[in-house]
């Protein structure tokens, strides 16, 4: 039977990321529309009616939204290859709550860093440096979190090297010199077309997201303004 | 046959994070050690079982410890494959189970704990329709997911979305009660509402479920829970 398989995605986007590592991992064709997240297509707001987000995984016309479980989807469908959990319940169940904890801390605490200035930004550091050294303390002397191959935590996680350099640049730290065993986890993942081809250059991320910051800052710079003229 | 000891439960018993363990383990048949955990104070026990969040519920399954109460359910659902099943087998079935339950914890529980602390009348009107929004969404859920007529979002037999919303079912009422509303409307949420009647009843629930008086007094000693004023005419 004929697969159709279309991604919901946007570039920068490392949810997105992540369903692009998996599927290219299981070696699955698929084709990707981006979408514009300031004018979201009614494809977009049929499909995911609850979150409207990307990314949305549509196989065989049936939508699959969230991007882990996406991820999950993926490795249950394609299973005769490339798995991304390992069949031991145990290990299974250790792997879904480092992926879980990355999902829970790592978006939101590295925004912070990206969009934050002051002791917020100072703070949100702290933290993220926190989480990425516990990250590396589960690692220890892995090759890839799931061993010799990618698991879901690998792919949880990796979209946010693209990241890195404007993590580094906005917040004036460097984080190899802090993780380098994150950072030459991450570098081996790069290693892998799968992850090469689905993340986007650091740089091109660093200019999207100081974009992003800019409308953040004016933005709040609207509302304090209103709220000073009522 | 489990031996007893092997299979462990952290918990504390207004949790509707521990429930959802604990329906799980009922759901199987298997024989388990329940240790009451309140927190504060986090114990010698929990902090070595949990490092990361210090938090109940902990399965211990020969002393190895798996944290997160939905990591738990499915670890359990796992583990014990040749119980009933959980999860279904379908891996679009699953998806759709996994989504609703993530909705569930991410927002509509985030929903409720809102209403819970609100104060005025403003704020509550606001935080109530965002709930009942959110049952709106489920009602849908459930007539998609119990396909036709059956008792449970998992269809014959409670499964993973049961337990994901169904634990939350005690706060639910408590909140009804502090605030003199009904949340679960039979008129608005047909479904949902006999839904909740079954689970409760369900034997794998029943004895986990904490009675609403004993978990009011516990909001309200815990959290400063006041009952409203009642409304003026």
């Amino acid at each position: 039977m004929a697969e159709e398989v279309i991604l919901l995605d946007f570039w920068s986007s490392p949810f997105g990321m992540r369903v692009r590592i998996a599927l290219a991992e299981k070696g699955v064709e698929y084709e990707e529309r981006e979408e514009n997240l300031n004018n979201k297509s009614p494809l977009l707001l049929k499909m995911n009616p609850v979150h409207k987000q990307i990314p949305v995984l549509i196989h065989n016309g049936r939508p699959v939204c969230e991007s882990m479980i996406i991820v999950q989807y993926i490795d249950d469908v394609w299973n005769d290859r490339a798995p991304l959990l390992p069949s031991d319940p145990y290990q299974r169940a250790d792997a879904r709550f480092w992926a879980d904890y990355v999902d829970k801390k790592i978006y939101n605490i590295g925004k912070l860093v990206w969009i934050s200035e002051g002791a917020v930004q100072k703070a949100a550091k702290r933290e993220l440096l926190g989480c990425f050294k516990l990250l590396e303390k589960e690692l220890g002397d892995k090759c890839f979190f799931g061993g010799d191959r990618l698991n879901i935590v690998d792919v949880a996680l990796v979209p946010f090297y693209s990241w890195f350099y404007a993590l580094e640049a906005c917040g004036n730290f460097s984080i190899v010199a802090e993780c380098p065993h994150l950072v030459a986890w991450a570098k081996r993942c790069m290693e892998r077309p799968s992850v090469s081809k689905s993340l986007p250059d650091q740089y091109k991320v660093y200019t999207h997201l100081l974009e992003l910051r800019r409308e953040h800052v004016a933005r709040l710079g609207a509302q304090l303004q209103a709220q000073q003229a009522q | 046959m489990e031996e007893k000891g092997e299979v462990k439960l952290l918990g504390d018993w207004p949790s509707p994070f521990v429930i959802r363990a604990r329906i799980a383990l009922n759901i199987k048949s298997v024989d388990y050690d329940y240790i009451e955990q309140p927190v504060p104070p986090v114990s010698e026990l929990l902090l070595k079982s949990n490092p990361v969040y210090k938090k109940i519920p902990v399965l211990l399954h020969h002393d190895k410890p798996i944290c997160e109460s939905l990591i738990i359910v499915q670890y359990i659902d796992e583990f014990w494959s040749s119980g009933p099943s959980i999860l279904p087998s379908d891996p679009y079935e699953r998806a759709i189970q996994h989504f609703w339950a993530a909705y569930v914890d991410d927002q509509w529980f985030r929903s409720l704990c809102r209403l819970a602390k609100s104060k005025g009348e403003e704020a509550k009107a606001a935080a109530i329709e965002q709930v009942k929004g959110g049952l709106l969404l489920l009602e849908e859920a459930f007539e998609k997911c119990s396909k036709l007529g059956k008792a449970f979002f998992g269809g014959d037999e409670i499964g993973y979305l049961d337990i994901a919303l169904g634990s939350y079912l005690g706060w639910l009422r408590v909140n009804e009660k502090m605030n003199y509303l009904k949340l679960l409307d039979e008129a608005k949420t047909p479904g949902l509402a006999a839904w909740a009647h079954s689970f409760c009843a369900h034997n794998a629930v029943k004895s986990v479920m904490p009675e609403i008086d004993r978990l009011t007094e516990f909001a309200k000693a815990r959290y400063g829970y006041q009952e409203p004023t009642l409304p003026t005419k």
